[in-house]
């Protein structure tokens, strides 16, 4: 579902109450546009993962606003009745580990989700071998996951961030396990597909290597962003 | 939709086979345990239609002659031939006892059944399965095949020895005990006459007692003897009632003797069953229970494992919208393959041990069906566990941080 991208103005997150409670988001504000992918960079403890998981629906936030394509999606509250589904159909995700289903052969692990969906079987299948051609991956469809290599898998796993065509696809340090070459293929690998499925990506990162390729860095710290544009 | 729960069975088949294997022994444990309370109950009803009796009539205030000891006059028999709606009346012997077959001894239960012929008169096994029935008024027997004797093989019953010229099947007590027929003196010698010791001993008391040997009495100390030497009793009277004969008006009539009381067939039925089995059966049911309880802790324990297993792909799949129905479904279907294929181990093992077993198995299509709900319940309730454990699983737990 191509749509405008997300956007986020003045997100706040609080754990805890009273004397003990601590602010990991105060006030964060980004943009990310339909087709590009933008890095989200910071210390240990600044709140990326707070903000990824906020972005995922996985958490409440605190306070702010999220519009995810044209449509409000949370304003002090949840504005979507379903998160599960707004998770499953408008968000993908790529992990730092793929965490693929490993009693699934890799065609069922990107197709699950069409299928969770409602998708027929055979037009979810259809769908996510489309995908495993686009990222290369197609003449391992009927391999497990455990019979591949670090760089197959985590392919494969974009291929599942992608397969519902999410406008936006959270990506928790995608290259971490990855060897500089297969980082860099990785995120070209993102940006070609967010080119393609006119998707908003937006990477959370520790690696060096990677962070060039990025034209716009957002960088929290202390749970505020800060944007940063990049020369290319 | 695919099942992920037959993927991940699929994906892991070994450990699935291999504890299902060690669950279906369990189960089958379990069935054959059901299988000897009906093989309890099977005996307990086949004494009773193999006596082809009516109305037991034993001595009064007694449960005899199965569950208690009962000792009814052998003259009885003809007073009640001739009440209205008895069309037959003889006397039986019952004795648990260890009979001897060459230097081995068997536990049998030792009938001994009046003169007469098969179906007419009660109390003799109605169907041989080789050989022929009792012809002679001593010594020759008739034993169930379980007792393991053979055609022409001597049994040696007290002080005699007998020869066997038939053969029954399924003819046992209550307890599965093989029967052996005699005649019924035979019977009577071998339950209520004292070895030779015993009756030199008697007699030598009864010439010294100057009650029984008066010099002024002749003939009174070997009428005496005589009288000590002989039995004149029988557990019960087996009648056979009239057709159109209602057995509850016989009972009633029969009842109003005053040394004897009489039992209807259902009545027989619930002393045999809910008093010479009750202690047994509450036994199995005690067994059967704990094994039921075993049986859910390793189910709830395996599935429980294997849900721990798979912790981070179930945050995944949660993470990507998976709903939780499908989580829990994949959790219960997992547990109740496990219970099919622990039904179908066991209810192969019951039913190739159940002949090995010294007592009658009896496994009815019924307890299978039972046990196979049973393993339904258990496997749905022991995945409960997992299942809430699954429902629990944050996630947020597949993003890092």
């Amino acid at each position: 579902m191509p749509g405008k991208g997300i956007r986020i103005e003045g997100l706040r997150k609080r754990y805890g109450e009273g004397d003990t409670a601590v602010d990991a988001l105060r006030g964060v504000d980004m943009q990310v546009e339909p087709g590009e992918v933008v890095g989200l960079i910071g210390p240990s403890g600044s709140g990326k993962s707070t903000l990824l998981k906020c972005l995922g629906a996985v958490i409440d936030p605190s306070g702010g606003r999220m519009v995810l394509g044209e449509e409000v999606i949370y304003e002090d509250r949840w504005r979507v009745r379903d998160l599960r589904a707004l998770r499953r159909d408008r968000i993908g995700f790529v992990f730092q580990s793929p965490y693929l289903i490993p009693f699934l052969d890799v065609t069922d692990n990107v197709a699950l989700l069409p299928m969770l969906a409602g998708v027929p079987n055979a037009a979810a299948r259809a769908r996510a071998l489309e995908l495993l051609t686009a990222l290369d991956v197609q003449h391992r469809a009927h391999a497990l996951p455990t019979q591949l290599s670090g760089g197959e898998q985590q392919r494969v796993a974009i291929a599942r961030g992608l397969v519902n065509r999410p406008p936006v696809i959270l990506a928790d340090e995608p290259t971490a396990p990855l060897d500089s070459e297969r980082a860099l293929t990785v995120i070209r690998l993102l940006n070609d597909m967010a080119s393609r499925y006119e998707t908003a990506v937006i990477v959370v990162t520790h690696d060096e290597k990677i962070i060039p390729t990025f034209r716009r860095i957002y960088q929290i710290r202390d749970g505020v962003t800060q944007e940063q544009q990049r020369a290319h | 939709m695919i099942s992920l729960a037959g993927r991940d069975i699929l994906h892991a088949w070994g450990k699935f086979v291999f504890t299902g294997m060690g669950l279906g022994l369990l189960i089958g444990v379990t069935l054959v345990m059901a299988g000897v309370y009906r093989g309890m109950v099977e005996d307990g009803r086949s004494l009773l239609d193999n006596s082809g009796a009516d109305l037991w009539v034993v001595q009064r205030d007694t449960l005899g002659p199965y569950a208690e000891p009962s000792s009814v006059g052998d003259d009885v028999y003809r007073s009640l031939r001739g009440l209205p709606g008895v069309a037959a009346a003889a006397n039986v012997t019952y004795l648990t006892m260890q009979v001897r077959r060459g230097s081995d001894d068997v536990r049998a239960l030792v009938v001994g059944i009046a003169p007469g012929g098969p179906g007419a008169t009660p109390g003799w096994p109605a169907d041989l399965v080789a050989g022929r029935h009792i012809t002679r008024g001593h010594y020759e027997a008739v034993a169930d095949i379980a007792a393991g004797f053979r055609l022409g093989e001597r049994i040696g019953i007290r002080r005699n020895h007998y020869t066997v010229v038939g053969l029954t099947r399924r003819t046992v007590s209550s307890g599965g005990d093989p029967m052996i027929f005699v005649p019924l003196k035979d019977a009577q010698e071998a339950q209520f006459l004292k070895d030779n010791d015993a009756i030199w001993q008697g007699r030598r008391r009864t010439a010294a007692n100057p009650q029984f040997n008066r010099p002024a009495s002749p003939g009174l100390l070997e009428a005496v003897t005589a009288a000590q030497s002989s039995s004149r009793y029988v557990n019960a009277v087996l009648l056979r009632l009239a057709p159109g004969s209602d057995a509850a008006d016989v009972a009633a009539a029969l009842q109003r003797w005053k040394r004897l009381t009489v039992y209807t067939r259902a009545q027989m039925e619930r002393i045999v069953l809910g008093k010479l089995i009750a202690t047994s059966a509450r036994q199995i049911g005690m067994f059967l229970v704990i094994l039921a309880v075993v049986s859910a802790a390793i189910v709830a324990f395996i599935i429980y494992t294997l849900t721990m297993d798979k912790i981070r792909e179930i945050a995944v799949l949660k993470l990507i919208g998976t709903r939780n129905r499908t989580i829990a479904g994949m959790i219960l279907q997992q547990a109740l393959a496990l219970g099919a294929i622990g039904f179908i181990v066991g209810k192969i093992t019951a039913t190739y041990a159940a002949p090995l077993f010294p007592k009658y198995v009896l496994l009815v299509p019924r307890d299978s069906l039972l046990g196979l709900l049973a393993v339904v319940l258990i496997c749905a309730l022991a995945s409960s566990v997992a299942i809430r454990m699954a429902l629990a699983v944050d996630p947020a737990e597949a993003i890092g941080g």
